[in-house]
């Protein structure tokens, strides 16, 4: 039982600095989501954890103990690779005893067996890691990070180098997988819904620092800035930019010529440089005007299964989309229709910053 | 391939056999040449057939060399014991140092790193008689001169470069990730060094080895200047066969068969690593 710290680390290379004072807690048994667009700093926050180079600044604790400066081997990590960094020259059985001949733990071939039976590769074991396909060789990768039963588990993208169906089975496998024993896991992922999928709570990292730590829920319901915003969500979130001003007591923006609600007014907001999100599934589409409807045109239908996306133009020329149930009328392309959302489901962020403005009556996710 | 014409499959036909022609005529020739006396080998014109005669090798095995001009001591044996152990002892020393070596530098950024692989490579490219002369001073002081160690010792110039650049590669090629994924596993990196690196670039220390092998066997001058007779290889031996009455081909050609065995030898044996060493984009996945 070792908790992972992680206090104001910072690095640099050259100009660049992918680790900007990041400081992040997980606890025993839980498991944090890295997310972040590609060159923001996850690989190398993992890196710093796991001792393939030690922070310039900031400490790292695992069970209050600092691991800077100590060997890898002896920081207690077992750690998955994006590349899965099998051992190309033994066997599948040997790549996953590796991590426990080294400690000269009791009885390695049941646990190799026990581990591998429950990420069902024991038809592999006498593989070598060329014979496997993408998706044994992840298994792998995961067992012999697993089998160790290390106090931090980092996992690096594990699942980006799988195929599209395997990658769907294993985001429903590998919580509880990861949850059988009380490593503190760092999950580093690039798409928002194997974080949200996977992890107890999301730690956002965008270039270099960390904006916003919270629950996957939350995240997505009250994103910290618009960049946060930005990342989570298919299709992404509508922006308009909006100046909110107080009418009749209530908080009023102007999208596209139309006068939308935004809630009872908010003094943050007030007469502030503001963009407006509004998630495409919140949006409503009607043939029909009504009070705080925009006006726009369809310009095209996306059917999908779960869901059909229309792409919108509204008068001022913006584009937006709607994510529509599929049962929901939805129109044709080129119809004139009217766009609605609840007050509730707006967001606001300042323009100059991006930063969330708080809205009092923000609904608290479900 | 299947698909290329009659006149195609012809025209590479003739290439491959005016090519195999020009490459193994010398060779076969000298072949040849090793059963033959002096006689007929410089009968004009020369024939294909003759009467082969086994007396050069039991010359140069015997150590007794017959000329014209009477009896002659001959220590080829001894010149291919000292190439053996001359060229052995080199390549090993050099991969003891050089492969260590090969792997800080395909490792680790360090200060002058770039510029001190550099100039051990630079030893490759320097005529070896520029060094010569102030070597064989330095070696008469130091006592080396005449000793396996010595001419050991300036094999390095040889073997080592070659080895350190060669191997060097074959390490960059392998993802650090597999190092450091054996290291989270719980071990050294000397562990990791013994245990992953080198197997992993194993095909490319062999054909490094094996290369630097054959020009030490193949290298003439330093033991010329350096050695004296009894620790001379058979490259510097072989000028025996010069003599008063001439020059001996006949036991030239013998000698050079002799002398030609093990390193050809050597390389049917590691053709395996080498075609796998120099093809295999080593460790990728």
């Amino acid at each position: 039982m070792a908790r992972l710290d992680i206090n104001s680390v910072s690095k640099s290379f050259g100009a660049a600095r992918p680790a900007d004072a990041l400081s992040l807690t997980v606890e025993p048994g839980e498991i944090v989501a890295v997310f972040g667009p590609s060159g923001s700093g996850k690989t190398v926050l993992l890196r710093m954890i796991a001792g393939m180079f030690e922070p310039d600044d900031g400490d790292i604790q695992v069970g209050g103990r600092s691991i800077v400066g100590a060997a890898p081997e002896r920081r207690g990590i077992g750690m998955a690779f994006q590349n899965f960094a099998l051992f190309p020259h033994m066997s599948a059985r040997d790549n996953i005893a590796s991590g426990l001949r080294a400690k000269a733990a009791g009885d390695v071939a049941t646990r190799v067996a026990a581990i591998s039976k429950l990420l069902k590769i024991e038809h592999v074991l006498g593989h070598t890691p060329r014979e496997l396909s993408n998706g044994q060789k992840q298994r792998t990768a995961l067992a012999r990070a697993l089998i160790g039963n290390p106090e931090v588990l980092l996992l690096d993208d594990p699942l980006r180098n799988v195929d599209a169906k395997l990658r769907y089975e294993m985001r429903l496998e590998l919580p509880s997988l990861l949850r059988r024993g009380t490593a503190a896991v760092l999950y580093v992922t690039q798409d928002y819904r194997e974080a949200m999928a996977i992890a107890d709570r999301i730690a956002v990292l965008i270039g270099g620092r960390l904006v916003q730590v919270a629950t996957p829920d939350e995240i997505y319901a009250q994103p910290a800035s618009v960049a946060v915003a930005r990342l989570f969500g298919d299709p992404t979130i509508n922006l308009a930019e909006v100046v909110p001003f107080a009418e009749h007591g209530a908080l009023c923006a102007r999208v596209s010529g139309a006068m939308v609600g935004l809630g009872s007014a908010d003094v943050d907001a007030l007469e502030r440089e503001c963009w407006l999100g509004v998630r495409p599934e919140d949006l409503v589409v009607s043939s029909s005007p009504g009070e705080g409807a925009i006006p726009a045109k369809i310009l095209a239908i996306t059917p999908m299964h779960e869901k059909a996306v229309l792409l919108l133009r509204l008068a001022d020329g913006t584009e937006w989309l709607a994510a529509l149930p599929p049962e929901a009328p939805r129109g044709a392309a080129d119809d004139a229709v009217f766009i609605g959302f609840a007050a509730d489901a707006a967001m606001l962020f300042d323009r100059a910053t991006g930063q969330k403005i708080g809205l009092s009556h923000r609904r608290q996710a479900a | 391939m299947e698909h290329s014409s009659l006149a195609g499959r012809i025209f590479r036909g003739v290439a491959l056999t005016l090519i195999l022609i020009f490459f193994m005529f010398p060779i076969v020739w000298i072949f040849l040449m090793s059963f033959q006396t002096n006689e007929q080998i410089l009968r004009i014109p020369p024939r294909i057939l003759f009467e082969p005669t086994l007396a050069n090798y039991t010359a140069l095995i015997s150590g007794q060399l017959h000329t014209a001009a009477g009896n002659l001591e001959i220590s080829f044996m001894r010149n291919l014991f000292n190439s053996v152990v001359l060229s052995s002892a080199a390549v090993m020393l050099a991969l003891v140092l050089g492969v260590p070596a090969a792997y800080a530098f395909a490792r680790f950024k360090f200060r002058l790193g770039e510029t001190i692989a550099f100039t051990l490579l630079s030893f490759r490219f320097a005529p070896p008689l520029l060094v010569l002369l102030p070597l064989s001073l330095y070696y008469q002081e130091l006592g080396l001169n005449d000793t396996y160690f010595g001419i050991v010792w300036v094999y390095q110039l040889i073997a080592l470069p070659l080895i350190l650049w060669i191997v060097r590669g074959y390490f960059e090629d392998i993802s650090p990730d597999i190092e450091h994924a054996y290291r989270l596993a719980g071990h050294s990196w000397r562990e990791a060094f013994t245990r992953i690196a080198v197997p992993l670039a194993g095909p490319g220390i062999a054909a490094a080895g094996l290369l630097s092998f054959i020009f030490c066997w193949n290298n003439f001058v330093f033991a010329l200047i350096l050695a004296s007779a009894d620790k001379q290889p058979v490259t510097v031996g072989a000028l025996a066969f010069v003599t008063a009455s001439g020059i001996q081909y006949g036991q030239i050609a013998a000698a050079i068969v002799l002398s030609v065995t093990p390193t050809l030898l050597l390389a049917l044996y590691a053709q395996r690593y080498l075609v796998e060493g120099l093809s295999l984009g080593a460790v990728k996945g």
